[in-house]
């Protein structure tokens, strides 16, 4: 008999918060991380993002890491250890590893680029671990779970496509515990790409509003442990909740914009609920992909009025906090999730003020807790139409 | 008009038409030619590196962009001088 | 049971056509690139003006596999890429500092997400079923071919098209060299293949799939090749071919002395083909199953008959992995 897929541990580190009870209070008090660009300079600074307020260094001592490392190692190693040491594990379980990242090490990479495109002597440890998969070996071996390691790059879903693999690993009994999750950092390549394809807003983000201008950038990391039923057991751990259900489609329409009837989302979200042998109305809050663009907020959100009909669930775009933090939002919005089920609370979408002319629901706008939440559905959509999403129960 | 055909050959990797291909008042987007939201966000590029001129409004490019001659036409009135 | 219903490969060598492998080719530099179709029977000339080498050479050895298979849209698409789009994110990165971040096109940027390939099949096919890629750099393919294993295993998919991509550019010869990698040919390549449920025309099943990371020694190497071999009882004297990522006689002496059988099977250094690169497994793959198929064999004494193979790669010498071919 296939075994459940039970989160026990979480890690997370963004604009918010280094730790979950940080961005807990962030939320409650409305407290977004957006602001000026500071991480590097960029003829874009005026741009605003969600930059992790801490420096390399800053990150690197208080890790107590020796050698060099790029930002989304540092910041990945911060949230899969955090995830790790809140789970007490005595026993010799495999243990593996599976991240999603778009950016790798791009950090460095482009300062390596710079040096070799003037012809100047480049240093080349600087692209030591530029690789997708390089980052999380080196978060593997720094947590001891080398018996697999997968990295996934599906743009934008990457990190909800980690936590389904995993899930599914755990299933299938190819894996007993799992640190499951995604990172990226802010780099000058992605905040220029974005900036290129002019959908970055001038101000802060309104993710779901009619007016909507765009996204802000965002980065961080964020880490489930996920266990299957024997390692509870074995353990004595605490479930915090069980992955239900999940979906991963593709949208197919084309490479960058997603269609206009969200099909891809829909199929996403329809085939979560199938497998996780809910109901529409028993999904009690959605945390939407809701990056803020004109593109995705419609395809959503005619998605999910078609799916949910008249009755939609409190639904909301922590991306107007934290700003869209590319291959990590799945990981960090998954860690958002099992806080909303913990803690009985959902989020509210800043700066939201009119309903989009395309459906009939608007996202919440006030932290509420005191809830009985008992299924909350996570989406993320990407690059490639790459939909993805996952339902977390408890 | 025509040495504006071939600059849109070039930014958009036309390799398959030739300047007489192109219509001055073929629609270029949807029907005619045929592009799509990436290769209006290339011609906007086209415009700031060849002419100077600086679009930062997206949604200004389907009445740029409608043809070749509109966008002759938008280029003669805003060319900085 | 995990069948391979369509193989396709586009590499160094004259891989796709009717003779394929007809006429070696010898790499004569450090950097070994890919002999290209005509695309034209597969991708538009829209859709391919846009198409770095990666993204063309992996949709048109798609195509080909679902073409030999006789599938027209799969239940699911994986991919594997170690370094990804790697020519268009260059091409982003060099313009971004050489236009001082002004002015600057998005092609190369919307290009190099290293789920570029995945993603453009699922379009061209309109296929909306599972789409997934890793990165993992030497396990890149593997990590897909376990996925694609699996979906089969929990029935979620019938029909899986599963591929290995990765480019070469100067720069990344640069690179691997300054890393200690200055004897390799640095190759390139697409391979992709159809894996089904059931046989179909079938010439070849994956019998099994073992990785090693990091192994401190050589024995934990030969310790899970036994384990592949009892799970899919098989022993080392039925392996008629083994395709190995390395032409170093130690890494070959390693294992093969240690399953202590009376003699060696032929192996063959498959890298004289395809080059080093992140996804050269695939290619590998691609050769068991060609020589399976055909019963042939370049350059080396042909075995009569080609029934089980084994590809052991051990990648830089930190991924270590194991895929066993037998014929169906």
């Amino acid at each position: 008999m296939e075994s459940r897929v039970h989160v026990v541990g979480l890690g997370v580190i963004s604009a918010i918060g280094k730790t979950v009870d940080e961005t807990l209070t962030s939320f409650e008090n409305h407290r977004h991380g957006l602001g000026p660009l500071s991480l590097f300079d960029s003829v874009h600074r005026q741009l605003p993002v969600g930059e992790v307020k801490i420096s390399n260094t800053q990150l690197a001592n208080e890790l107590a890491i020796k050698g060099s490392f790029n930002r989304t190692t540092l910041l990945g190693i911060y949230a899969a250890r955090h995830a790790l040491n809140s789970v007490k594990l005595s026993l010799p379980w495999r243990r593996g590893i599976l991240s999603g990242t778009t950016v790798g090490g791009m950090d460095r990479s482009e300062k390596f680029f710079s040096q070799y495109v003037a012809g100047a002597d480049a240093d080349f440890s600087l692209v030591k671990d530029h690789e997708c998969g390089s980052v999380t070996e080196r978060i593997a071996e720094d947590l001891g779970a080398t018996d697999h390691i997968s990295t996934i790059n599906t743009a934008c879903s990457s990190s909800v496509n980690s936590i389904i693999y995993a899930s599914r690993l755990i299933k299938q009994g190819y894996l007993d515990v799992a640190i499951a999750g995604g990172v990226d950092s802010l780099t000058k390549f992605t905040l220029n790409g974005f900036n290129s394809l002019m959908i970055l807003d001038k101000e802060l983000c309104k993710p779901f509003d009619a007016d909507r201008n765009g996204l802000n950038l965002g980065e961080g990391a964020g880490f489930l442990v996920l266990v299957s039923d024997q390692v509870l057991r074995d353990e004595a751990l605490n479930s915090l909740c069980t992955i239900s259900g999940y979906g991963n489609t593709n949208d197919a329409f084309h490479q960058t914009a997603s269609s206009e009837d969200g099909r891809g989302s829909f199929l996403a979200m329809e085939s979560a609920l199938r497998s996780s042998r809910l109901k529409p109305s028993q999904i009690d809050y959605i945390n939407l992909h809701g990056t803020g663009t004109k593109n995705n907020d419609s395809s959503e959100g005619v998605a999910v009025q078609r799916l949910f009909g008249d009755i939609v669930p409190l639904a909301s775009s922590t991306k107007s906090f934290t700003g869209h933090t590319l291959g990590a939002s799945g990981g960090i919005e998954a860690v958002f999730s099992v806080m909303s089920l913990v803690h009985g609370c959902v989020f509210p979408n800043l700066r939201f003020q009119s309903k989009m002319a395309e459906v009939n629901f608007s996202p919440i706008r006030e932290f509420k807790n005191a809830l009985n939440v008992r299924h909350v559905m996570s989406n993320s959509f990407g690059f490639g139409g790459n939909c993805s999403s996952i339902i977390f129960s408890r | 008009m025509s040495e504006l055909k071939v600059k849109i050959i070039d930014a958009l990797n036309l390799k398959h038409l030739k300047p007489e291909d192109i219509g001055d008042d073929q629609p270029l987007f949807v029907h005619g030619l045929g592009l799509d939201s990436i290769d209006a966000l290339e011609l906007i590029v086209l415009l700031q590196q060849n002419y100077n001129i600086k679009i930062t409004d997206p949604q200004e490019g389907p009445k740029i962009f409608k043809s070749v001659k509109t966008m002759a036409e938008y280029i003669r009135s805003h060319q900085p001088a | 049971m995990t069948y391979i219903n369509g193989i396709a490969s586009i590499s160094p060598q004259h891989s796709f056509g009717n003779n394929p492998l007809d006429g070696i080719v010898s790499s004569l530099s450090r950097k070994f690139e890919c002999i290209e179709p005509d695309y034209s029977p597969w991708i538009d000339p829209r859709a391919i003006r846009r198409m770095s080498k990666i993204i063309r050479t992996g949709v048109a050895a798609a195509a080909l596999a679902l073409k030999e298979a006789g599938i027209e849209k799969p239940d699911a698409i994986v991919t594997g890429t170690g370094l990804g789009c790697i020519t268009d994110t260059t091409q982003f990165l060099t313009r971004l500092i050489q236009n001082k971040e002004e002015a600057l096109n998005p092609t190369p940027f919307i290009q190099s997400t290293h789920n570029t390939v995945a993603s453009q099949i699922a379009l061209l096919l309109q296929c909306f079923g599972y789409n997934q890629t890793y990165s993992q750099r030497g396990f890149s393919f593997e990590n897909a071919l376990h996925d694609a294993m699996m979906l089969l295993e929990e029935k979620s998919a019938q029909n899986v098209l599963i591929g290995g991509i990765d480019e070469v550019t100067d720069v990344t010869v640069k690179i691997f060299d300054r890393f200690g990698f200055s004897k390799a040919v640095h190759g390139e390549g697409a391979a992709f293949f159809v894996l089904s449920d059931a046989p179909m025309n079938a010439w070849a099943e994956i019998a099994g799939m073992r990785t090693i990371y990091k192994p401190k020694e050589s024995t934990q190497v030969t310790s899970q090749l036994k384990d592949l071999l009892e799970a899919a009882e098989t022993r080392m004297e039925d392996i008629d071919l083994i395709l190995l990522g390395s032409d170093d006689d130690q890494t070959r002496n390693s294992i093969i002395n240690k399953m202590n059988v009376p003699f060696s099977p032929p192996t063959y250094s498959f890298k004289e083909l395809c080059g080093e690169y992140s996804t050269a497994s695939s290619f590998a793959l691609w050769l068991g199953v060609m020589a399976i198929k055909k019963g042939f064999f370049p350059n080396r004494p042909q075995p009569e008959q080609v029934k089980k193979v084994l590809i052991y790669n051990p990648y830089f010498n930190q991924h270590h992995s194991l895929i066993l071919l037998k014929a169906c």
